[in-house]
């Protein structure tokens, strides 16, 4: 019973130790950088924006006047190449040669060819290109909107955080795929920018609900009547002084609402509600080809894995977010801490 | 309170007001209803059209149009009230009416088993806070949230279907695979029990041992054709139910509590035998309520009476067990009637259906009807469980390790309380209020369906009439749909802040 509390006792000053003499921002990204799941998916992420961005190059503007810029992959997903092989099963061939007897290839369309035999990989690369794209639009979006609304409603009290809240609740009470399908239909066609900008004018709800929380219990505080009686403006309190205490809340719960994003605009693409042809995303090939399953699996597993890979780095970057914004988080403390804190304290 | 209620409902119509506005209009100029109609060859277009206008109203502009539909639904316009009628000229109040009890089906079971499962698993989770079994699980949860719905499904009528079918011509179990499922099972239950490394690998050898000796009677015996439990496992499972529930309530060192779960189980033969002749022809569904009622009844008032100073807590435990106990007759009459469905000209010996909600051909009595709603569920309810039951792991794990760190529990712990009970009295009880919430915005969603999962397994529910209603631009279709969702939802998350300050005295709701 002593030596456990003689090592929770140090487990204690290893904790303040560390974290001895660094600002708030410095321990957050400490705890982050740890967080090893996090990490990996944040560089997993990076990759697989730049591999997709760079492959597929960027096609901006409208069906009548294309701005393209090209990328380094041959093909572009509006090209009708000449089938390959029986049914354009994929080129890709990741297994050694000592294996299976045929060696290592990208070959010429590594992800196969679709029915009318497009290049699936350039189709596929641009459907993430789509996902992504509105992900961070959604997410940038709904960032701000939720942060302002949130802080102003959450600050000023009274007749202006009755408005906005029960403005929230008038769309949250909406589930969010029906009101989602209702812009979509409305605003799919004009490309997949303005659908991710509509659909980031409803999703800041929950977000703007948690920031008002936060500004409710922290306008309280003896640092906020501090900087008023130093005669700083409201903006000032608002931006420089409450947020910044907040900012834990909006980065994480943003995140969240970014994998959120990502399978909406996936669900609402694959329900026809989406980003409409000629112009594809990840959704709307799902939705294509699902009824093939059998006969070309191909065209089903490469828009999945994409979708469920984005996905999942958010998730597990949120998570670690979480990890490192909460203040009583502590890290699993392991045998190696435990003894060099041991070693400390005999030095001692 | 009642003024706090009152106030609610006040501004829960404003709100309502507002959202069916809103979605209203926006739904009316997406799209022209009857554009089939007007690019229509056929001689009486003309008078179709003109008769779809009048009755549609689709000469009056959207916002006047949306409250004379108010004025329909709130039946004020001196006729019953109406939710008006779709493009085709059907009464949406009659279609709604035969969509609500589909979608509830497909909702209900897989909202109630992913609470259950995903809380269970989630309290595991965080009682073996960063262990392989925690991390193991959390990976999965956040995998299982990734997943976009209408790709596991297309896998699940794939593998869990097609391929199951397949596998059921000829239920031989590969050598391979046994071991493989046995081996995968061991370590998952050896992960939830826990302990050091000589305890783990001794609960892994014995688990496998009889995961591999069942898996092989399951194939040697052709089970899954003509599966049933029979007499003397249902009594060795109810005993083991009666063991485990006594753990988990009040500790098998609470004798007397034993004895009656143990004394509950025993009777569950009995029962048995009881039972066999009147689960004829003649028994339905209200019977079957009325036995499960019955049953509780039963177990809680034997527990009530014989348990001396424990006796609410005895009577629980007795009403739980059995009811389980007496699930499992229930579950071994409905694998009686495995045998003649998997027979049934309809089935084409390929039981596990990817499409629909039912097939009306098959005529039969109670069992075999519950049989065709299983093969049925089974796939939709999959899909839907996968992503939720992730969410409830989730919320559920985070919520206990909160309460977890709290002053009581270090209390309860320092006045000398058993760990069982710490965790089950103190912990877990409170651990689950804020999940109230959660759940509530999932009942809440009961009524709208599931919109994707419907569309991928073809059921006529709520969530197929929003799609289709959406792609045809049938505005009063639509807005059924959206009414219904939106009313439930606001319904349900006033109840939730109800039960949350009931539940949570620090917390009233009338400030």
């Amino acid at each position: 019973m002593n030596l456990d509390n003689e090592a929770k006792g140090s487990e204690d000053s290893l904790e303040q130790r560390e974290t001895a003499g660094l600002s708030q921002g410095q321990i957050v990204l400490r705890r982050f950088v740890r967080h090893r799941a996090a990490m990996i998916s944040l560089f997993v992420l990076v990759f697989i924006i730049l591999f997709v961005f760079t492959a597929g190059g960027l096609a901006l503007g409208n069906t009548e006047n294309p701005i393209r810029i090209m990328g380094w992959w041959q093909w572009d997903f509006t090209d009708l190449p000449p089938l390959q092989g029986v049914m354009g099963e994929p080129t890709l061939d990741i297994i050694p040669e000592f294996i299976d007897g045929t060696g290592m290839q990208i070959g010429e369309h590594p992800f196969g060819q679709d029915s009318i035999g497009q290049d699936y990989f350039s189709l596929v690369i641009r459907g993430a290109q789509q996902s992504i794209t509105v992900m961070f639009i959604i997410g940038a979006v709904a960032a701000f909107l939720g942060t302002v609304m949130g802080a102003i409603s959450g600050f000023f009290g009274k007749w202006i955080d009755q408005l906005i809240m029960r403005f929230v609740d008038l769309i949250i009470t909406i589930p969010t795929l029906i009101i989602g399908a209702v812009i979509g239909i409305q605003i799919g066609n004009l490309g997949v920018f303005f659908l991710a900008l509509f659909l980031g004018l409803v999703s800041w709800t929950g977000l703007s609900r948690l920031v008002r929380g936060e500004f409710l219990t922290l306008r309280e505080r003896e640092f906020v009547d501090a900087a008023r009686v130093a005669g700083a403006s409201n903006l000032r309190i608002i931006f420089k002084h409450i947020l910044p205490n907040a900012i834990g809340v909006v980065i994480v719960s943003v995140t969240l609402l970014m994998s959120g994003a990502i399978l909406l605009e996936t669900a609402l693409s694959y329900l026809g509600f989406g980003v409409v042809a000629p112009d594809t995303s990840l959704g709307a090939l799902i939705s294509a080809n699902q009824d093939a399953f059998t006969v070309y699996p191909w065209l089903f597993w490469w828009p999945g894995l994409f979708i469920v890979t984005i996905a999942l780095c958010i998730n597990f970057i949120g998570d670690g977010l979480r990890d490192a914004f909460d203040p009583r988080q502590k890290r699993r403390i392991s045998r190696k801490d435990r003894t060099e804190a041991r070693a400390l304290k005999k030095q001692s | 309170m009642i003024q706090y209620i009152l106030r609610r409902v006040g501004a829960l119509l404003l709100v309502l007001l507002g959202s069916t506005f809103l979605i209203y209009n926006l739904t009316a100029i997406s799209g022209d209803p009857l554009e089939d109609l007007r690019i229509s060859t056929e001689p009486n277009a003309a008078f179709l059209l003109q008769k779809a206008i009048e009755d549609l109203q689709l000469d009056v502009p959207p916002p006047v149009r949306y409250f004379n539909w108010l004025i329909g639904i709130l039946g004020l316009g001196g006729a019953a009230p109406t939710m008006g009628l779709t493009v085709e000229g059907s009464e949406v109040l009659d279609i709604i009416g035969l969509a609500i009890p589909i979608s509830i089906r497909l909702v209900i079971i897989a909202t109630i088993l992913s609470i259950v499962i995903g809380i269970s698993i989630g309290i595991i989770s965080a009682l073996r806070q960063y262990s392989r079994f925690d991390y193991s699980i959390t990976f999965i949860a956040f995998l299982f949230f990734s997943l976009p719905i209408f790709w596991v499904a297309v896998l699940l009528k794939q593998f869990a279907a097609i391929e199951f079918n397949n596998f059921l011509y000829d239920p031989v179990i590969s050598t391979n695979w046994m071991i493989g499922l046995a081996f995968v099972g061991a370590f998952i239950f050896a992960g939830i029990v826990g302990g050091g490394r000589k305890r783990f690998l001794i609960t892994i050898a014995a688990a496998f041992a009889l995961n591999f000796a069942t898996l092989y009677y399951i194939s040697a015996t052709g089970w899954l054709i003509t599966p049933s439990l029979g007499p003397l496992l249902i009594t060795v499972m109810a005993l083991g139910i009666a063991f485990g529930i006594t753990h988990l309530s009040t500790g098998i060192a609470n004798r007397r509590v034993l004895f009656i779960s143990l004394g509950l189980a025993a009777l569950t033969p009995v029962f048995y035998f009881v039972l066999q002749p009147m689960f004829n022809e003649a028994f339905d569904g209200s019977m079957m309520l009325l036995l499960a009622l019955g049953t509780i009844a039963v177990g809680f008032i034997v527990g009530y009476i014989f348990g001396g100073d424990d006796r609410s807590a005895a009577g629980r435990t007795g009403m739980i067990v059995a009811f389980l106990c007496a699930g499992l007759i229930a579950l071994d009459r409905f694998m009686q009637s495995w045998d003649e469905y998997y027979n049934n000209e309809w089935i084409f010996g390929r039981p596990i259906a990817t499409v629909g909600d039912s097939i009306p051909e098959i005529e039969g009595d109670y069992w075999m009807t519950g049989v065709d709603a299983f093969t049925h569920l089974l796939l939709p309810t999959a899909a839907l469980m996968l992503i939720s039951v992730a969410g409830y792991v989730r919320y559920s794990r985070a919520s206990l390790l909160e309460v977890l760190n709290q002053d009581y529990i270090r209390t309860a712990r320092a006045k000398g309380l058993t760990e069982r009970t710490v965790i089950m009295r103190h912990a877990f009880r409170n651990s689950l209020i804020p999940l109230t919430t959660i759940m509530a915005f999932d009942f809440a969603g009961l009524l709208g369906g599931a919109i994707i999962t419907e569309q991928v397994f073809a059921w006529r529910g709520m969530g197929t009439l929003f799609n289709t209603g959406l792609a045809k631009f049938d505005l009063n279709l639509v807005m059924s749909v959206v009414l219904i969702t939106s009313v439930s939802a606001l319904v349900f998350n006033l109840i939730a802040d109800l039960v949350y300050s009931a539940l949570d005295p620090r917390i009233r709701v009338t400030k």
